[in-house]
């Protein structure tokens, strides 16, 4: 059951992933990365980690991806033009590609050998208290420190789009 | 195979209840406002305007579907469609009463008891704006673009004071899943005040509660914060190109929004299906005598018939007031019944709330909408979960 769902849902995911590129218009790709995201939180779901999966829905299909619609709409993109590939991209693009994921694949073998499947329900440390138990004593210095780190960037973002002062 | 006929059983009377619920909830609507403008309201088909709800389904089925040219066919197909999922999705994580056993089964008033259930309310709460926003943006109209777009930064700048709101009473109750904070506010203090969240020591949500409200008539576009469908600004707004059962998709969604956050309103913070008083205080015969009173007024106006097809409605409505007191009474269906009933009390008072509201109130200007939300709604619902929290921390 829980191998059917997964490959439902990775190939859901995958076919989103390959149709944010392809789209020719901004509002069909940022669909298709809410569908990226929606299916990331199943697959979240169906590894056990339930404050993850509902985090993963809350904070990126529901918060950043609307800002991501909503710039768009303001700006009213229409879609883009395609222009013709330069001839390195035609005869270079496919197999580098291929050397890319074979790269990927052969590390992820390398590091990772034999690592036993994960099943549905194997895993049961992924309830919101688990998640915020290990936040504010194991990784409390990282989170914090991360916390600093964005606050830091929204200052930037507000000094930058500040007007200038006379 | 049992769970799965129960919970299918479950289901089933689960949406057929939420569905009449909305369309008559549409029935009170314009009874209670047409009474606040001093007017009759929908009084022609069947007595009181009773069936008007079938009628108006009958009117959008049958009404002509136009598909506008130039529209995203697909998004413009498939917005209404999402909005109304993703507002009917919710309701499956409400408790509506404690455990009940029929036929030697033993099962709780709630269709799903997830522990993250007030995270996936939500979740779901934060993805249904795409449902307004993309039909505002796909049905290729200014009016619609500007109400999709006033929808989504509403939706955006009222969902942070929301969650705060919600996170406060969540550190009284420590717990995620809807049941279990229901079942934590059982109890009375000094025998008679309940333990519900806007009660609770060490810090009464009582500024939470209020915070959530307004948040939530902001999340559910209803006046004073109805600007994504500000009619004499907007034409109709996001669904100014929608017709036919398309358009009642979206005023479905509407109306089921608004009883899913009075639900979780009462769930939060006003102890779910638990009664005002004990029970040793006579708290069981509330539902019969509250029937009772309603029958002998309407039997009393039957009696004394102002128009004249009064002296036969109102007496059939006093026989079937004094059938459900009598109902309330039978100490079998009790246990089943008075859940439910201090439930639908609770979540009714808040809908008569938002419909009140809607009556009395003006809408915001678009400015005012967003400063109040940045200026005054999240630094206070920030100081009240820091208040909170210290108080929780200092006074376990």
């Amino acid at each position: 059951m829980d191998v059917i769902l997964f490959l439902i849902f990775a190939a859901i995911a995958v076919v989103c992933g390959i149709n944010v590129v392809v789209q020719s218009h901004p509002i069909s790709s940022a669909i298709s990365l809410i569908g990226v995201m929606g299916s990331l939180a199943v697959l979240y779901l169906l590894l056990g980690a339930e404050f993850l999966a509902a985090a993963q829905v809350i904070v990126y299909a529901g918060a950043i991806m609307v800002l991501f619609v909503f710039v768009i709409m303001l700006l009213n993109a229409g879609a883009e033009i395609r222009k013709g590939r330069s001839l390195l991209v035609q005869v270079l693009g496919i197999p580098l590609l291929f050397t890319f994921l074979g790269l990927m694949l052969y590390f992820v073998q390398h590091m990772f050998p034999g690592t036993a499947d994960v099943h549905f329900g194997g895993f049961r440390h992924g309830t919101a208290l688990d998640v915020g138990r290990a936040l504010f004593t194991r990784y409390l210095l990282p989170f914090e420190v991360i916390s600093v780190l964005i606050l830091i960037a929204i200052l930037g973002a507000v000094v930058l789009a500040q007007k200038e002062m006379e | 195979m049992n769970f799965f006929l129960l919970s299918l059983i479950k289901a089933a009377v689960v949406a057929f209840v939420l569905l009449t619920t909305l369309a008559y909830l549409q029935w009170v609507e314009r009874k209670v406002i047409a009474h606040i403008q001093v007017r009759m309201g929908p009084s022609r088909v069947g007595p009181h305007g009773l069936l008007q709800p079938l009628a108006d389904v009958i009117k959008l089925i049958t009404k002509e579907d136009l598909i506008p040219p130039y529209v995203n066919k697909f998004l413009y197909l498939a917005a209404p469609f999402f909005a109304i999922t993703m507002a009917l999705l919710s309701i499956s994580v409400i408790p509506f009463g404690g455990p009940i056993h029929i036929f030697g089964d033993s099962t709780w008033m709630q269709l799903t008891d997830l522990n993250i259930g007030i995270l996936f309310v939500l979740a779901i709460s934060s993805v249904s704006v795409y449902g307004i926003a993309l039909a505002g943006w796909a049905s290729n109209n200014k009016y619609s673009l500007m109400g999709g777009l006033r929808s989504s930064a509403q939706m955006i700048s009222y969902e942070l004071p929301l969650s705060m709101a919600v996170a406060a009473p969540l550190l009284l109750v420590n717990t995620l899943s809807l049941r279990q904070i229901v079942e934590h506010q059982a109890g009375y203090y000094l025998g008679f005040i309940p333990r519900w969240s806007v009660f609770q020591t060490p810090m009464p949500q009582i500024f939470s509660f209020i915070i959530f409200m307004i948040a939530a008539f902001a999340e559910t576009n209803r006046i004073p914060f109805d600007l994504p469908e500000a009619e004499n600004e907007l034409v109709a707004g996001f669904h100014t190109e929608y017709s036919s059962m398309k358009f009642a998709a979206f005023f479905m969604a509407e109306y089921s929004n608004m009883v899913t956050v009075c639900s979780i309103t009462t769930t939060l913070f006003l102890g779910g299906w638990l009664p005002l008083w004990p029970a040793s205080a006579g708290s069981n015969f509330v539902p019969a005598i509250v029937f009772l009173l309603a029958g002998a007024i309407a039997l009393y106006h039957g009696l004394n018939p102002v128009r004249r097809r009064d002296a036969f409605t109102l007496p059939v409505v006093a026989a079937v007031f004094f059938l459900l007191a009598a109902v309330f009474l039978i100490p079998a269906l009790q246990g089943a019944l008075l859940p439910l009933f201090w439930f639908a009390a609770k979540t009714g008072a808040l809908l008569f709330l938002f419909i009140w509201i809607r009556g009395t109130l003006p809408r915001f200007r678009y400015d005012q909408l967003m400063a109040f939300a940045w200026k005054f709604m999240f630094p206070v619902a920030v100081l009240n979960l820091l208040v909170t929290g210290l108080l929780v921390a200092l006074f376990p």
